[in-house]
């Protein structure tokens, strides 16, 4: 087993060796611009991109011709949102999206808010992180003109009710905007079923390169249109200016190849993982809490909070496995994840929050490694905790008059 | 964010960690912070003719949090009560190598330290 251990693939995951084979010529002899019509070196660039086109598109059942290609995820999100608002705003001025959307559409609307007067709503989630799709619903105005909603959340992993809340998008005849970040690559999505019109993701989440992401735009029932928000040569019709960073593309396609071909096996293999280790843990530690959905809920991802010990403190008993923790030590506002807290669950249990990502390259004996180092570091913390303490010698934590700071 | 090499030893090996009784004579409990905010602290001391004969600490918290309350305990051993007053955050600070987001930690290690002589002090007169 090599150390450190990493268990961290909702932030980001290691490039698989195949992708990186097929950037490689597109560094060096394949060079060209994908936007040079008149020679060879531009022909065989584009017909790089062509091909990873249709290699993204097929992932999520849309037409090739539907992918525009940006940085990244937040870019995106930041064009779905603005693009929208900007091509759209003499229909009206009114977006739906959920408290627990990733900060990249969160921010975007609050920008939307401040700078452009749009109305914003921000949809509470159920306690296992899932918006209702009735609750959508129940807030569309005859001024909506976008309904946002993440495909997966990135912390908690629970799945929305997507291809309802798209029913109701087409029925009321609104676009629906999905960022879809940590399910594309992870579980099936297909674009034409879900009824979803944009949705944002990236590569560097499913096992390629960083730095290039896509946006996928409807082409027709209905065709979507966008406003681009940066000025240029125009390329990707029109709606993301900048010259194609060819070898990215290359990348993206393949890895969006590899997730079809080997999506439904490695979701199989990690979810039985994941359950041994929640098993695991749960079997050998009490008051031991799952966030997130216990079944709608990607196959990778398990979140669960260990009262009486604070998570960053928890990292670091165990710094040879790569985790993340809802805990907002190192924050400067020092509050824990606004995911925790808009499912219900109580700041103490936030701080107390870990995440584990597994991912294509986790073997069974490093995930019974991370059980068993987590096990001994939560039962040494829980000896020094004095909340712990407390709750053995029968004090409702909840009774006690803190002093805050 | 690597922390300091002293925050990663009192961490790996806390000093002083665990609980005196609190009605025992002599002894004085502080505990400071709230779970909601991911720090609680508890710093007990032992004082026998005004002098600080031992101490002991729980922490819920980051590793800053832990390491501060665990320097504060064998900082107050051999102490009087009087000395142990003076000890200020900012000394934590320094001894740990704390970065500015962890400089609340040991604020906390300082109002625990105060906390836990208030508590002694009041049982005392009480007397």
């Amino acid at each position: 087993m090599k150390f450190p251990i990493y268990l961290d693939n909702h932030a980001t995951t290691p490039m698989d060796p195949r992708v990186l084979e097929a950037m490689l010529p597109y560094f060096t002899e394949k060079f060209g611009n994908a936007a040079s019509r008149n020679h060879a070196f531009g022909w065989e660039a584009e017909e790089g991109v062509e091909t990873a086109r249709k290699q993204i598109a097929k992932l999520i059942h849309a037409d090739a011709k539907e992918i525009v290609f940006t940085s990244g995820a937040t870019e995106s999100n930041n064009l779905a949102l603005k693009g929208v608002v900007e091509m759209y705003h003499e229909k009206g001025d009114h977006i739906i999206t959920s408290s627990t959307e990733h900060r990249a559409v969160l921010d975007t609307a609050k920008t939307l808010e401040t700078k452009r007067g749009v109305k914003v709503t921000y949809l509470p989630v159920d306690k296992f992180g899932m918006v209702n799709p009735e609750d959508v619903r129940n807030a569309i105005t005859d001024k909506t003109i976008l309904i946002s909603i993440m495909f997966a959340n990135n912390e908690i992993g629970t799945i929305n009710p997507i291809k309802e809340i798209g029913k109701i998008a087409k029925e009321k005849g609104i676009l629906f905007h999905c960022d879809a970040t940590q399910g594309v690559g992870k579980v099936p999505i297909n674009v034409q079923e879900m009824g979803i019109d944009l949705m944002s993701f990236s590569a560097h989440k499913i096992y390629g390169p960083k730095g290039i992401g896509a946006l996928y735009v409807r082409k027709k029932n209905p065709r979507v249109r966008i406003a681009a928000q940066m000025d240029g040569g125009g390329h990707e019709r029109g709606m993301r200016s900048g010259t194609l960073p060819v070898p990215l593309i290359v990348g993206f396609g393949k890895a969006c190849e590899l997730c079809e071909q080997e999506m439904a096996a490695d979701a199989a293999r990690l979810s039985v993982m994941r359950d041994r280790l929640h098993a695991t843990i749960t079997k050998a530690l009490e008051e031991v809490y799952l966030n997130g959905h216990p079944t709608e809920r990607l196959p990778h991802n398990l979140n669960i909070s260990f009262a009486y010990v604070e998570g960053e403190s928890l990292l670091m008993g165990c710094k040879e496995i790569a985790l993340s923790s809802g805990s907002a030590c190192t924050s400067a506002t020092l509050e824990p994840s606004y995911v925790l807290r808009a499912l219900g669950v109580g700041a103490e249990l936030a701080h107390s929050s870990i995440r584990f990502g597994l991912g294509r390259f986790t073997l069974d004996e490093e995930v019974d490694y991370a059980a068993k180092k987590i096990i001994e570091t939560v039962t040494k913390l829980r000896e020094m905790s004095p909340l712990y303490e407390m709750a053995k010698e029968g004090i409702d934590l909840k009774t006690v008059q803190w002093a805050a700071h | 964010m690597a922390y300091s090499e002293k925050v990663v030893d009192h961490f790996n090996n806390p000093r002083n960690m665990g609980s005196f009784k609190k009605e025992e004579d002599g002894v004085g409990t502080g505990i400071v912070g709230a779970p909601e905010c991911g720090d609680v602290m508890k710093l007990q001391i032992k004082v026998q003719n005004d002098t600080i004969v031992d101490a002991k600490f729980k922490t819920f918290g980051c590793g800053s949090a832990i390491a501060s309350s665990s320097l504060a305990t064998e900082w107050l051993k051999g102490k009087t009560v009087e000395e142990a007053g003076k000890i200020k955050n900012t000394d934590i600070v320094q001894e740990l190598n704390l970065p500015p987001v962890k400089i609340h930690c040991s604020v906390l290690a300082e109002d625990a330290i105060k906390a836990a002589l208030a508590d002694y002090q009041k049982k005392a007169d009480s007397k």
